[in-house]
Protein backbone atom coordinates (compact mmCIF):
# COMPACT_ATOMS: atom_id res chain seq x y z
CA UNK A 1 0.00 0.00 0.00
CA UNK A 2 3.20 2.10 0.97
CA UNK A 3 4.11 2.17 -2.79
CA UNK A 4 4.50 4.61 -4.78
CA UNK A 5 4.08 4.35 -8.55
CA UNK A 6 5.30 6.62 -11.31
CA UNK A 7 3.33 7.54 -13.88
CA UNK A 8 2.62 9.23 -17.21
CA UNK A 9 -0.14 11.87 -17.75
CA UNK A 10 -1.98 11.12 -20.36
CA UNK A 11 -4.84 13.77 -19.95
CA UNK A 12 -6.63 15.91 -17.51
CA UNK A 13 -10.46 17.01 -16.49
CA UNK A 14 -12.47 18.88 -13.76
CA UNK A 15 -15.07 16.58 -12.43
CA UNK A 16 -16.98 17.80 -9.71
CA UNK A 17 -15.28 20.80 -9.05
CA UNK A 18 -11.45 18.56 -8.73
CA UNK A 19 -8.79 18.14 -11.34
CA UNK A 20 -8.38 14.68 -12.48
CA UNK A 21 -6.09 12.61 -14.64
CA UNK A 22 -5.68 9.79 -16.49
CA UNK A 23 -2.25 8.56 -15.74
CA UNK A 24 -0.45 5.77 -17.47
CA UNK A 25 1.79 3.39 -15.36
CA UNK A 26 3.40 1.16 -17.67
CA UNK A 27 0.66 0.00 -19.19
CA UNK A 28 -2.35 -0.23 -16.51
CA UNK A 29 -4.39 3.21 -16.81
CA UNK A 30 -5.42 4.74 -13.45
CA UNK A 31 -7.81 7.68 -12.44
CA UNK A 32 -5.36 10.23 -10.69
CA UNK A 33 -6.45 13.15 -8.23
CA UNK A 34 -4.65 16.52 -9.48
CA UNK A 35 -5.79 18.45 -6.37
CA UNK A 36 -1.92 18.26 -4.82
CA UNK A 37 -0.40 19.08 -8.00
CA UNK A 38 -2.43 21.36 -9.70
CA UNK A 39 -0.06 22.72 -12.77
CA UNK A 40 0.46 19.08 -13.59
CA UNK A 41 0.21 18.85 -17.49
CA UNK A 42 -0.43 16.31 -19.85
CA UNK A 43 2.99 14.23 -20.64
CA UNK A 44 4.92 15.03 -17.61
CA UNK A 45 5.58 12.19 -14.78
CA UNK A 46 4.40 12.48 -10.89
CA UNK A 47 4.49 9.94 -8.20
CA UNK A 48 0.97 8.85 -7.22
CA UNK A 49 -0.08 6.92 -4.25
CA UNK A 50 -3.48 5.55 -3.77
CA UNK A 51 -4.99 7.61 -6.84
CA UNK A 52 -3.19 10.95 -5.99
CA UNK A 53 -0.47 12.49 -7.57
CA UNK A 54 2.13 13.73 -5.16
CA UNK A 55 5.27 15.20 -6.36
CA UNK A 56 6.58 15.69 -10.05
CA UNK A 57 9.48 13.37 -11.06
CA UNK A 58 11.52 13.32 -14.57
CA UNK A 59 10.91 10.95 -17.35
CA UNK A 60 14.14 9.65 -16.97
CA UNK A 61 13.95 8.45 -12.97
CA UNK A 62 10.30 7.61 -13.53
CA UNK A 63 10.89 5.56 -16.71
CA UNK A 64 13.66 3.74 -15.00
CA UNK A 65 11.55 3.05 -11.60
CA UNK A 66 8.97 1.99 -13.37
CA UNK A 67 11.02 -0.70 -15.10
CA UNK A 68 12.21 -2.05 -11.98
CA UNK A 69 8.71 -1.95 -10.80
CA UNK A 70 7.66 -4.10 -13.54
CA UNK A 71 10.90 -6.18 -13.11
CA UNK A 72 10.08 -6.98 -9.12
CA UNK A 73 6.62 -8.07 -9.90
CA UNK A 74 5.45 -4.55 -7.72
CA UNK A 75 2.85 -3.40 -10.35
CA UNK A 76 1.26 -6.68 -9.99
CA UNK A 77 1.37 -6.40 -6.21
CA UNK A 78 0.06 -2.59 -6.69
CA UNK A 79 -2.77 -3.56 -9.40
CA UNK A 80 -3.49 -7.16 -9.40
CA UNK A 81 -6.26 -8.38 -8.15
CA UNK A 82 -5.89 -8.71 -3.60
CA UNK A 83 -8.81 -11.07 -3.24
CA UNK A 84 -7.03 -13.48 -5.55
CA UNK A 85 -3.51 -12.93 -3.86
CA UNK A 86 -5.22 -13.14 -0.27
CA UNK A 87 -7.07 -16.27 -1.29
CA UNK A 88 -3.48 -17.99 -2.14
CA UNK A 89 -2.41 -16.98 1.42
CA UNK A 90 -5.43 -18.16 3.29
CA UNK A 91 -6.35 -21.78 3.99
CA UNK A 92 -7.78 -24.04 1.16
CA UNK A 93 -10.88 -23.71 3.19
CA UNK A 94 -11.17 -19.91 3.16
CA UNK A 95 -11.12 -20.03 -0.42
CA UNK A 96 -13.47 -22.83 -0.83
CA UNK A 97 -15.87 -20.75 0.92
CA UNK A 98 -15.39 -18.22 -0.77
CA UNK A 99 -16.10 -19.60 -4.17
CA UNK A 100 -19.10 -20.66 -3.12
CA UNK B 1 29.27 -9.56 -4.32
CA UNK B 2 26.86 -12.26 -5.28
CA UNK B 3 23.28 -10.29 -5.88
CA UNK B 4 24.89 -7.84 -7.16
CA UNK B 5 24.01 -8.36 -11.05
CA UNK B 6 20.61 -8.31 -10.33
CA UNK B 7 20.84 -4.32 -9.81
CA UNK B 8 19.28 -2.12 -12.31
CA UNK B 9 22.70 -0.36 -12.43
CA UNK B 10 25.37 -3.01 -11.47
CA UNK B 11 28.04 -0.78 -12.38
CA UNK B 12 26.81 2.30 -10.13
CA UNK B 13 26.05 -0.35 -7.58
CA UNK B 14 29.78 -1.84 -7.30
CA UNK B 15 30.83 1.98 -6.66
CA UNK B 16 28.13 2.71 -4.32
CA UNK B 17 29.43 -0.48 -2.00
CA UNK B 18 33.15 -0.02 -3.06
CA UNK B 19 33.19 3.26 -1.25
CA UNK B 20 30.65 2.10 1.20
CA UNK B 21 33.64 -0.60 2.18
CA UNK B 22 36.35 2.21 1.84
CA UNK B 23 34.08 4.19 4.40
CA UNK B 24 33.03 2.06 7.26
CA UNK B 25 36.04 1.51 9.67
CA UNK B 26 34.10 0.32 12.63
CA UNK B 27 30.77 -0.98 13.88
CA UNK B 28 27.65 1.13 13.19
CA UNK B 29 23.78 0.22 13.23
CA UNK B 30 21.58 2.29 10.53
CA UNK B 31 17.80 2.49 10.77
CA UNK B 32 15.72 1.92 7.22
CA UNK B 33 12.12 3.01 8.79
CA UNK B 34 10.25 2.65 5.86
CA UNK B 35 8.65 -1.03 5.58
CA UNK B 36 9.04 -0.73 1.50
CA UNK B 37 12.83 -0.03 2.23
CA UNK B 38 13.09 -3.49 4.42
CA UNK B 39 11.40 -5.32 1.55
CA UNK B 40 14.17 -3.86 -0.94
CA UNK B 41 16.75 -4.73 1.16
CA UNK B 42 15.88 -8.33 1.74
CA UNK B 43 15.42 -8.92 -1.72
CA UNK B 44 18.51 -7.63 -3.01
CA UNK B 45 20.50 -8.86 -0.29
CA UNK B 46 21.77 -5.79 0.33
CA UNK B 47 22.64 -6.40 4.19
CA UNK B 48 24.66 -9.51 2.91
CA UNK B 49 26.60 -6.89 0.08
CA UNK B 50 27.39 -4.31 3.05
CA UNK B 51 30.67 -4.58 5.60
CA UNK B 52 29.77 -6.74 8.55
CA UNK B 53 30.35 -4.19 10.64
CA UNK B 54 27.58 -2.55 9.19
CA UNK B 55 24.13 -3.27 10.34
CA UNK B 56 20.73 -2.66 9.44
CA UNK B 57 18.10 -2.32 11.76
CA UNK B 58 14.37 -2.76 10.54
CA UNK B 59 12.34 -0.04 11.56
CA UNK B 60 8.66 0.32 12.43
CA UNK B 61 7.75 1.74 8.82
CA UNK B 62 4.65 -0.66 7.90
CA UNK B 63 1.39 0.97 8.30
CA UNK B 64 -0.60 -2.18 8.13
CA UNK B 65 1.97 -3.68 10.69
CA UNK B 66 1.40 -1.15 13.30
CA UNK B 67 -2.61 -0.57 12.99
CA UNK B 68 -3.79 -1.29 16.84
CA UNK B 69 -5.28 -4.46 17.19
CA UNK B 70 -8.22 -2.63 18.62
CA UNK B 71 -8.43 -0.83 15.33
CA UNK B 72 -8.89 -4.13 13.05
CA UNK B 73 -10.95 -5.70 15.51
CA UNK B 74 -13.16 -2.81 15.06
CA UNK B 75 -12.88 -2.63 11.34
CA UNK B 76 -14.40 -6.19 12.06
CA UNK B 77 -16.70 -5.13 13.70
CA UNK B 78 -18.03 -2.13 11.27
CA UNK B 79 -17.72 -4.83 8.13
CA UNK B 80 -19.86 -7.12 9.65
CA UNK B 81 -22.88 -5.05 9.77
CA UNK B 82 -25.19 -5.70 6.87
CA UNK B 83 -26.18 -2.30 6.28
CA UNK B 84 -22.09 -1.01 5.46
CA UNK B 85 -20.13 -1.61 2.68
CA UNK B 86 -16.52 -1.68 3.99
CA UNK B 87 -13.92 -0.59 1.60
CA UNK B 88 -10.01 -0.65 2.29
CA UNK B 89 -6.48 -1.51 0.44
CA UNK B 90 -6.12 -4.68 -0.32
CA UNK B 91 -3.44 -5.51 2.02
CA UNK B 92 -5.48 -5.32 4.90
CA UNK B 93 -7.90 -8.26 3.79
CA UNK B 94 -5.71 -11.00 5.77
CA UNK B 95 -4.19 -8.47 8.93
CA UNK B 96 -5.56 -10.77 11.87
CA UNK B 97 -7.79 -9.26 14.23
CA UNK B 98 -8.68 -11.10 17.59
CA UNK B 99 -9.96 -14.51 15.92
CA UNK B 100 -10.48 -13.39 12.00
CA UNK B 101 -9.41 -11.25 9.20
CA UNK B 102 -11.36 -8.94 6.33
CA UNK B 103 -11.19 -11.68 4.01
CA UNK B 104 -13.12 -14.01 6.89
CA UNK B 105 -16.04 -11.43 7.03
CA UNK B 106 -16.16 -11.16 3.67
CA UNK B 107 -16.76 -15.00 3.31
CA UNK B 108 -19.59 -14.33 5.78
CA UNK B 109 -21.55 -12.43 3.96
CA UNK B 110 -20.56 -9.05 4.88
CA UNK B 111 -19.67 -6.71 2.10
CA UNK B 112 -16.05 -5.72 2.14
CA UNK B 113 -14.88 -4.03 -1.09
CA UNK B 114 -11.05 -3.67 -2.01
CA UNK B 115 -10.64 0.10 -3.97
CA UNK B 116 -7.23 1.20 -5.32
CA UNK B 117 -8.31 4.93 -4.08
CA UNK B 118 -10.19 6.32 -1.58
CA UNK B 119 -12.27 8.16 -4.14
CA UNK B 120 -13.40 4.73 -5.13
CA UNK B 121 -14.88 4.31 -2.14
CA UNK B 122 -16.51 7.88 -2.57
CA UNK B 123 -18.09 6.98 -5.80
CA UNK B 124 -19.23 3.80 -3.89
CA UNK B 125 -21.04 6.36 -1.66
CA UNK B 126 -22.53 7.89 -4.25
CA UNK B 127 -23.86 5.13 -5.98
CA UNK B 128 -25.01 3.74 -3.09
CA UNK B 129 -27.00 6.44 -1.20
CA UNK B 130 -29.22 3.61 0.51
CA UNK B 131 -26.33 2.08 2.39
CA UNK B 132 -23.33 3.30 4.78
CA UNK B 133 -20.22 3.35 2.94
CA UNK B 134 -16.96 2.65 5.58
CA UNK B 135 -13.28 3.47 4.17
CA UNK B 136 -10.76 2.40 6.40
CA UNK B 137 -8.26 5.21 6.29
CA UNK B 138 -4.55 3.66 7.46
CA UNK B 139 -0.96 4.97 6.37
CA UNK B 140 1.73 7.10 6.88
CA UNK B 141 2.20 10.51 6.32
CA UNK B 142 2.11 9.59 2.63
CA UNK B 143 -1.34 7.91 2.59
CA UNK B 144 -2.94 10.45 5.04
CA UNK B 145 -2.89 13.72 2.27
CA UNK B 146 -5.50 11.32 -0.28
CA UNK B 147 -7.73 10.18 2.40
CA UNK B 148 -8.02 13.67 3.69
CA UNK B 149 -8.98 15.02 0.57
CA UNK B 150 -11.55 12.20 0.16
CA UNK B 151 -13.44 12.84 3.47
CA UNK B 152 -13.26 16.51 2.29
CA UNK B 153 -14.90 16.30 -1.12
CA UNK B 154 -17.47 14.18 0.61
CA UNK B 155 -18.03 17.05 2.96
CA UNK B 156 -17.80 19.37 0.19
CA UNK B 157 -20.43 17.30 -2.09
CA UNK B 158 -22.64 16.30 0.81
CA UNK B 159 -22.21 12.96 0.69
CA UNK B 160 -23.59 11.93 3.77
CA UNK B 161 -23.73 7.92 4.11
CA UNK B 162 -19.71 8.08 3.97
CA UNK B 163 -17.54 7.40 6.58
CA UNK B 164 -14.01 6.81 7.51
CA UNK B 165 -12.13 4.40 10.12
CA UNK B 166 -9.00 6.70 10.65
CA UNK B 167 -6.02 5.77 12.25
CA UNK B 168 -3.23 7.18 10.50
CA UNK B 169 0.24 7.32 12.26
CA UNK B 170 3.30 10.10 11.73
CA UNK B 171 6.85 8.71 11.33
CA UNK B 172 8.94 11.62 13.25
CA UNK B 173 6.98 10.70 16.99
CA UNK B 174 8.10 6.95 16.37
CA UNK B 175 12.04 7.86 15.43
CA UNK B 176 11.68 10.15 19.08
CA UNK B 177 10.21 7.26 21.18
CA UNK B 178 12.95 4.48 19.26
CA UNK B 179 15.68 7.22 20.54
CA UNK B 180 14.28 7.88 23.94
CA UNK B 181 14.03 3.81 24.25
CA UNK B 182 16.96 3.01 26.94
CA UNK B 183 17.44 -0.56 24.86
CA UNK B 184 17.81 1.67 21.11
CA UNK B 185 21.23 0.94 19.05
CA UNK B 186 20.10 2.62 16.10
CA UNK B 187 22.76 5.50 15.38
CA UNK B 188 21.61 6.83 11.90
CA UNK B 189 18.18 6.68 10.12
CA UNK B 190 17.32 6.17 6.96
CA UNK B 191 14.25 8.12 6.29
CA UNK B 192 10.97 7.16 4.22
CA UNK B 193 11.43 9.31 0.86
CA UNK B 194 7.36 9.22 0.14
CA UNK B 195 6.77 10.51 3.73
CA UNK B 196 9.46 13.35 2.64
CA UNK B 197 7.36 13.68 -0.82
CA UNK B 198 4.52 15.14 1.56
CA UNK B 199 6.01 16.66 4.70
CA UNK B 200 9.07 17.52 3.02
CA UNK B 201 12.81 17.55 5.86
CA UNK B 202 11.45 20.12 8.02
CA UNK B 203 10.60 17.60 11.02
CA UNK B 204 14.39 16.13 10.75
CA UNK B 205 16.68 18.72 12.00
CA UNK B 206 15.33 19.23 15.65
CA UNK B 207 15.50 15.06 15.65
CA UNK B 208 18.87 14.80 14.37
CA UNK B 209 20.52 17.38 16.60
CA UNK B 210 18.95 16.79 19.99
CA UNK B 211 19.88 12.12 19.17
CA UNK B 212 22.74 13.37 17.40
CA UNK B 213 21.87 10.85 14.43
CA UNK B 214 22.36 11.74 10.64
CA UNK B 215 19.05 11.39 9.13
CA UNK B 216 19.52 10.95 5.41
CA UNK B 217 16.10 10.96 3.22
CA UNK B 218 15.98 7.64 1.17
CA UNK B 219 14.69 6.07 -1.68
CA UNK B 220 13.84 2.57 -1.57
CA UNK B 221 14.89 1.36 -5.03
CA UNK B 222 18.01 -0.82 -4.21
CA UNK B 223 20.74 2.00 -5.53
CA UNK B 224 18.96 4.28 -3.31
CA UNK B 225 18.93 2.30 -0.73
CA UNK B 226 22.98 2.35 -1.17
CA UNK B 227 23.01 5.54 -1.50
CA UNK B 228 21.48 6.96 1.41
CA UNK B 229 23.88 4.11 3.75
CA UNK B 230 27.08 5.85 1.69
CA UNK B 231 25.70 9.13 3.13
CA UNK B 232 24.95 7.99 6.28
CA UNK B 233 28.14 6.11 7.11
CA UNK B 234 29.54 9.18 6.22
CA UNK B 235 28.97 11.21 8.69
CA UNK B 236 28.77 8.96 10.82
CA UNK B 237 32.09 8.40 10.28
CA UNK B 238 33.21 12.01 10.28
CA UNK B 239 30.70 12.44 13.66
CA UNK B 240 28.41 14.35 11.95
CA UNK B 241 24.77 14.57 12.11
CA UNK B 242 22.60 16.45 9.88
CA UNK B 243 19.84 15.88 7.90
CA UNK B 244 20.62 15.22 4.28
CA UNK B 245 18.40 14.66 0.97
CA UNK B 246 19.39 11.35 -1.12
CA UNK B 247 16.18 11.15 -2.97
CA UNK B 248 15.97 14.96 -4.42
CA UNK B 249 14.26 13.62 -7.38
CA UNK B 250 11.11 12.92 -5.50
CA UNK B 251 11.74 15.15 -2.35
CA UNK B 252 12.12 18.70 -2.10
CA UNK B 253 12.68 20.22 1.46
CA UNK B 254 9.13 21.77 1.77
CA UNK B 255 7.39 18.22 0.72
CA UNK B 256 3.75 19.23 -0.94
CA UNK B 257 2.61 22.33 0.81
CA UNK B 258 -1.19 21.77 -0.60
CA UNK B 259 -1.10 18.29 0.94
CA UNK B 260 0.21 19.30 4.05
CA UNK B 261 -2.18 22.07 4.21
CA UNK B 262 -5.06 19.93 3.56
CA UNK B 263 -4.26 17.20 6.49
CA UNK B 264 -4.02 20.06 8.71
CA UNK B 265 -7.50 21.06 7.69
CA UNK B 266 -9.26 17.62 7.95
CA UNK B 267 -6.85 15.97 10.95
CA UNK B 268 -5.34 16.97 14.18
CA UNK B 269 -2.51 15.21 16.54
CA UNK B 270 -3.52 12.66 18.26
CA UNK B 271 -1.71 9.66 20.65
CA UNK B 272 -1.61 6.47 18.84
CA UNK B 273 -1.04 2.84 20.12
CA UNK B 274 1.13 1.25 17.72
CA UNK B 275 0.50 -2.64 17.13
CA UNK B 276 3.31 -4.63 19.24
CA UNK B 277 4.65 -1.50 20.54
CA UNK B 278 2.40 0.49 22.69
CA UNK B 279 1.31 4.29 22.90
CA UNK B 280 3.54 7.30 21.42
CA UNK B 281 2.47 10.31 21.95
CA UNK B 282 1.15 12.03 19.48
CA UNK B 283 2.36 10.18 16.78
CA UNK B 284 -1.38 9.75 14.76
CA UNK B 285 -4.12 11.84 13.32
CA UNK B 286 -7.73 11.68 14.00
CA UNK B 287 -10.47 13.51 11.97
CA UNK B 288 -10.48 17.23 13.30
CA UNK B 289 -13.76 18.05 15.07
CA UNK B 290 -15.29 19.90 12.00
CA UNK B 291 -15.47 16.54 10.38
CA UNK B 292 -16.16 14.30 13.02
CA UNK B 293 -19.75 13.74 10.69
CA UNK B 294 -17.67 11.27 8.30
CA UNK B 295 -16.01 9.41 11.58
CA UNK B 296 -17.02 6.41 11.64
CA UNK B 297 -15.95 5.64 15.22
CA UNK B 298 -18.66 7.85 16.50
CA UNK B 299 -21.09 6.65 13.88
CA UNK B 300 -20.78 3.30 14.71
CA UNK B 301 -20.10 3.44 18.02
CA UNK B 302 -17.55 0.67 18.51
CA UNK B 303 -16.24 1.58 21.82
CA UNK B 304 -15.97 -1.39 24.40
CA UNK B 305 -13.75 -3.78 22.21
CA UNK B 306 -11.61 -6.17 23.98
CA UNK B 307 -9.10 -7.31 22.31
CA UNK B 308 -6.12 -10.00 22.81
CA UNK B 309 -2.99 -10.66 21.07
CA UNK B 310 -1.67 -14.03 20.09
CA UNK B 311 0.70 -14.50 23.04
CA UNK B 312 3.75 -16.11 21.20
CA UNK B 313 4.09 -12.58 18.26
CA UNK B 314 7.19 -10.56 18.92
CA UNK B 315 6.13 -8.57 16.03
CA UNK B 316 6.38 -5.54 18.61
CA UNK B 317 10.17 -6.32 19.16
CA UNK B 318 10.64 -6.57 15.36
CA UNK B 319 9.53 -3.47 14.69
CA UNK B 320 11.22 -1.82 16.91
CA UNK B 321 14.19 -3.51 15.69
CA UNK B 322 15.20 -5.52 18.79
CA UNK B 323 14.50 -8.76 17.06
CA UNK B 324 14.97 -9.69 13.83
CA UNK B 325 12.48 -11.80 12.50
CA UNK B 326 14.02 -15.34 11.96
CA UNK B 327 15.07 -15.31 15.91
CA UNK B 328 11.31 -15.48 16.79
CA UNK B 329 10.18 -18.93 18.08
CA UNK B 330 7.40 -19.13 16.08
CA UNK B 331 8.83 -17.59 12.67
CA UNK B 332 8.69 -20.20 9.54
CA UNK B 333 6.55 -22.95 12.00
CA UNK B 334 3.74 -21.86 13.85
CA UNK B 335 3.51 -18.19 11.44
CA UNK B 336 3.80 -18.22 7.76
CA UNK B 337 1.96 -15.62 5.22
CA UNK B 338 -0.64 -18.45 5.28
CA UNK B 339 -1.27 -18.57 9.27
CA UNK B 340 0.00 -15.46 10.39
CA UNK B 341 -0.14 -14.69 14.29
CA UNK B 342 1.09 -11.20 13.51
CA UNK B 343 0.54 -8.27 10.80
CA UNK B 344 4.42 -7.93 10.15
CA UNK B 345 4.10 -11.86 8.61
CA UNK B 346 1.39 -10.92 6.35
CA UNK B 347 1.48 -7.42 5.14
CA UNK B 348 3.52 -6.76 2.02
CA UNK B 349 5.84 -4.47 3.69
CA UNK B 350 6.23 -6.60 6.74
CA UNK B 351 9.54 -7.53 8.02
CA UNK B 352 8.66 -10.76 8.80
CA UNK B 353 6.81 -11.55 5.39
CA UNK B 354 9.75 -10.23 3.67
CA UNK B 355 12.40 -12.52 6.36
CA UNK B 356 9.97 -15.61 5.10
CA UNK B 357 9.60 -14.78 1.47
CA UNK B 358 13.30 -13.71 0.38
CA UNK B 359 15.94 -15.04 3.15
CA UNK B 360 17.70 -18.47 2.19
CA UNK B 361 19.95 -17.74 4.69
CA UNK B 362 20.06 -17.62 8.84
CA UNK B 363 16.97 -19.93 9.42
CA UNK B 364 17.51 -21.00 13.12
CA UNK B 365 18.36 -24.74 13.11
CA UNK B 366 15.80 -27.59 12.46
CA UNK B 367 13.92 -24.79 9.67
CA UNK B 368 15.32 -25.35 6.69
CA UNK B 369 12.23 -24.23 4.18
CA UNK B 370 13.66 -23.09 0.89
CA UNK B 371 12.82 -19.50 0.65
CA UNK B 372 11.63 -17.70 -2.72
CA UNK B 373 8.33 -19.33 -4.70
CA UNK B 374 7.16 -15.55 -4.35
CA UNK B 375 3.61 -15.67 -5.36
S1 LIG C 1 7.29 -14.37 12.98
FE1 LIG C 1 5.05 -14.25 13.32
S2 LIG C 1 4.81 -14.55 15.51
FE2 LIG C 1 6.98 -14.02 15.18
S3 LIG C 1 7.05 -11.77 15.39
FE3 LIG C 1 6.74 -12.20 13.21
S4 LIG C 1 4.50 -12.09 12.96
FE4 LIG C 1 4.88 -12.33 15.17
Amino acid sequence: MCLAVPGKVLDIEERDGTRMATVDFGGVVKEVCLEYLPDLRVGEYAIVHVGFALQRLDEESARQTLELFAELGLLQEEFGDPWEAAATEADEDAVEEVRK
Amino acid sequence: MKYIDEFQDPELARRLLDDIHATVTRPWALMEVCGGQTHSIIRHGIDQLLPKELELIHGPGCPVCVTPLEVIDKALEIASRPEVIFCSFGDMLRVPGTGRDLFQVRSEGGDVRVVYSPLDALRIARQNPDRQVVFFGIGFETTAPPNAMTVHQARKLGIANFSMLVSHVRVPPAIEAIMSSPSCRVQGFLAAGHVCSVMGMGEYPGLAERFRVPIVVTGFEPLDILEGVRRAVRQLERGEHTVDNAYARAVRPEGNPAARAMLEDVFEVTDRAWRGIGVIPGSGWRLSSKYRDHDAEHRFQVDGIRTEEPAACRSGEVLQGLLKPHECEAFGTVCTPRTPLGATMVSSEGACAAYYLYRRLDMPAGKTREATPVV
